[in-house]
């Protein structure tokens, strides 16, 4: 158990690390940040030397990347280029918003899925199984951003119920979170139902029948207790995915929140803050996963730690 | 997992006298109804994908006019169905500059399946080969697209293409290749997976043993076995890459503002929603019916070919 642990560990370094190389190098592609903030002036060549200098760019460029990695190691994710803010305090302040974003859309997802799937794979084969089936694959065809709108456009603009963009107070979550939550309610669903009638099928529930226990006795203490475990999951290996959803839906919204500040900041240019806003997004999906992946194998030891990565 | 799979409604059949009745005598004699009943939602995807592409392929005649055409005293027109002056000409009503919303659909079309299209071939080939030598050969190489599948997961593909696109420019094709060569990941991850079981059956160690070389054995007895699950995954994926194109030109990064796409119709929306809510309302559900049309196609193909793969 300890070298899976390890193995684990070490995979999540790498995959950090890669992404660390991967955003330094391209976001210094796409500009020079000090062209960028003298855009409006005439600046002499002494005044772009000294920001260049400033800024640290003067220095070779391995250079750089080996003053962000130490910086990392010690969580110093360096300040920012516009505002001079630390970018720690600035994902610090951001991050807030969208992690509440993300677990009103997920609490909206499992509230729906969950009915949905279950009676989904109970009522197999039924008009009812069609509804929900059909649901769901119209939840994973919406363009999430499309949501956003024709929701402010019914709920905002034509009935007036809720504010169509912003953050502050619990009327501003209803919104956002139905977006992102009917989206992700769309796949949970297929999900759920995929996991239930694995379940349903196995023996030990016809035996659980068969003891004449009541049917939803056996649907929820039997079936779906057992369904958990693969829909648990799949819902941590989709946490990237969540945290992606909300870089657009923070957009259509205007909500505060990581993913707009590092959209705002590849726009200005703002190197340190792109970069540290992904190594966090990075992150904190590469942890999610890691404990996915160990408590799936402390729940279920079937799989053997340390075995095939599929 | 194999190609040959009957699909319901096909299987040959006995009749009443117990001679056996071929199948495509029998699709041709009331069969295709039949079909229909026992298929209702690969029937409606192939509707809905059919439409797209006809819309695509035929733009020029089907368009009732110039989709690039401004018309300054017809700008925000009302749809036909809507207009109470009777002055509309649009049957869905006129964008911000007055040209004419359906035939900007219509040509919008054209986008959207190029993308979706051309951006999975690139995945799906990509994907499959290292797949399968991932699977087959095994050891560092295996590691390599693990870890590359751990990569694309943490890294949000929408905040990568930004990047991307602020340094190359947006247009069509740097999304497909972008697209391409991020998706990759995704088929390769199946294809590893199902190369790893099969390699073990029985008929590939009796080539082996018969003396196959490596490639032969890959090419011929097992790519034909996981063409299927890459053939689902392929049309899985066409709907989720016209989301992402969609999305990417939403915010004003991915085709040119000024070919018509459907992302590019409902930014350009943004402003005139409570003023003209069919310019965010008709290109979104272009976009929804169409991906749905994909999904209900792909969902269908998995069922029908191989029930084992889920994605």
């Amino acid at each position: 158990m300890a070298k899976f642990i390890l193995r684990r560990l070490f995979h999540a370094v790498i995959v950090v690390f890669v992404i660390s190389l991967l955003i330094f190098f391209s976001i210094r592609l796409t500009g020079d940040p000090v062209a960028v903030m003298f855009a409006a002036g005439e600046p002499s060549q002494q005044a772009i030397d000294n920001l260049t200098a400033e800024l640290g760019l003067d220095q070779p460029i391995w250079v750089q990347y080996g003053i962000f990695l130490r910086d990392l190691i010690t969580f110093d994710l360096g300040t920012s280029f516009r505002t001079g803010q630390s970018v720690s305090s600035m994902v610090a302040a951001t991050i807030g918003p969208t992690t509440l974003l993300a677990a009103a859309g997920m609490a909206v997802a499992i509230l729906i899925a969950f009915p949905v799937g279950i009676v989904s794979a109970v009522k197999r084969g039924t008009v009812l199984d069609f509804g929900g089936r059909m649901f769901s694959l119209i939840g994973i065809s919406f363009p999430n951003f499309w949501l956003g709108i024709m929701l402010i456009l019914i709920f905002a603009v034509m009935l007036g119920w809720f504010p169509a963009s912003g953050y502050g107070t619990p009327q501003h979550f209803v919104l956002p979170a139905i977006t992102l939550g009917l989206i992700l309610s769309g796949i949970l669903s297929r999900l759920v139902r995929s996991s239930m009638l694995e379940v349903l099928n196995q023996q030990y529930i016809a035996t659980a029948h068969s003891k004449g226990l009541r049917s939803w006795v056996v649907i929820f203490r039997h079936g779906l207790r057992n369904a958990l475990i693969p829909t648990v999951t799949f819902m941590g290996v989709q946490f990237g995915g969540l945290l992606a959803g909300t870089v657009i839906i923070e957009q259509v919204f205007s909500w505060p929140g990581l993913g707009r500040m590092i959209i705002d900041a590849i726009n200005a240019r703002d190197y340190p803050v792109v970069q540290g806003g992904v190594i966090v997004l990075a992150l904190i999906t590469v942890a999610v996963n890691l404990l996915v992946d160990l408590s799936y194998s402390i729940l279920n030891p079937r799989i053997k730690a340390g075995g095939s990565d599929s | 997992m194999s190609l040959q799979q009957t699909v319901p409604g096909t299987e040959d059949l006995k009749d009443s006298t117990g001679t056996e009745v071929p199948a495509r005598q029998r699709l041709r004699a009331g069969g295709f109804w039949r079909f229909i009943r026992k298929n209702p939602s690969g029937v409606l995807g192939m509707i809905l994908v059919g439409t797209v592409v006809i819309c695509a392929v035929f733009a020029p005649w089907i368009a009732p006019y110039n989709p690039t055409e401004a018309s300054l005293g017809e700008r925000l027109a009302d749809p036909i169905f809507a207009d109470e002056t009777g002055e509309s000409r649009y049957l869905l009503g006129g964008d911000p500059l007055g040209r004419d919303l359906l035939s900007r659909i219509i040509y919008g079309a054209r986008i959207s399946l190029q993308v979706g299209i051309f951006g999975v071939l690139i995945a799906a080939v990509l994907g499959t080969i290292l797949g399968l030598i991932a699977g087959y050969v095994g050891k560092w190489f295996d590691d390599f697209i693990m870890r590359a599948a751990d990569v694309q997961l943490a890294f949000p593909f929408i905040l990568f293409a930004i990047i991307i696109m602020s340094v190359l420019g947006g247009g069509i094709w740097v999304i497909v290749v972008l697209l391409g060569i991020t998706y990759w990941v995704g088929f390769a991850r199946i294809v590893r997976g199902q190369v790893v079981a099969l390699k073990q059956l029985e008929y590939v160690e009796a080539a082996k043993a018969s003396g196959s070389t490596g490639l032969r054995i890959v090419l011929r007895h097992i790519f034909p076995n996981v063409f299927s699950s890459v053939l689902v995954l392929a049309t899985l994926f066409t709907a989720e890459f016209i989301l992402l194109e969609a999305s990417l030109t939403f915010l004003g990064l991915g085709v040119d503002p000024t070919i018509p796409s459907w992302g590019g119709m409902l930014s350009d929306s943004r402003n005139y929603i409570d003023s003209a809510w069919w310019t965010a309302v008709f290109p979104g559900v272009a976009i929804m019916l169409t991906v749905l049309g994909f999904n209900l196609l792909g969902d269908w193909l998995r069922d029908r070919l191989d029930p084992n793969i889920k994605a």
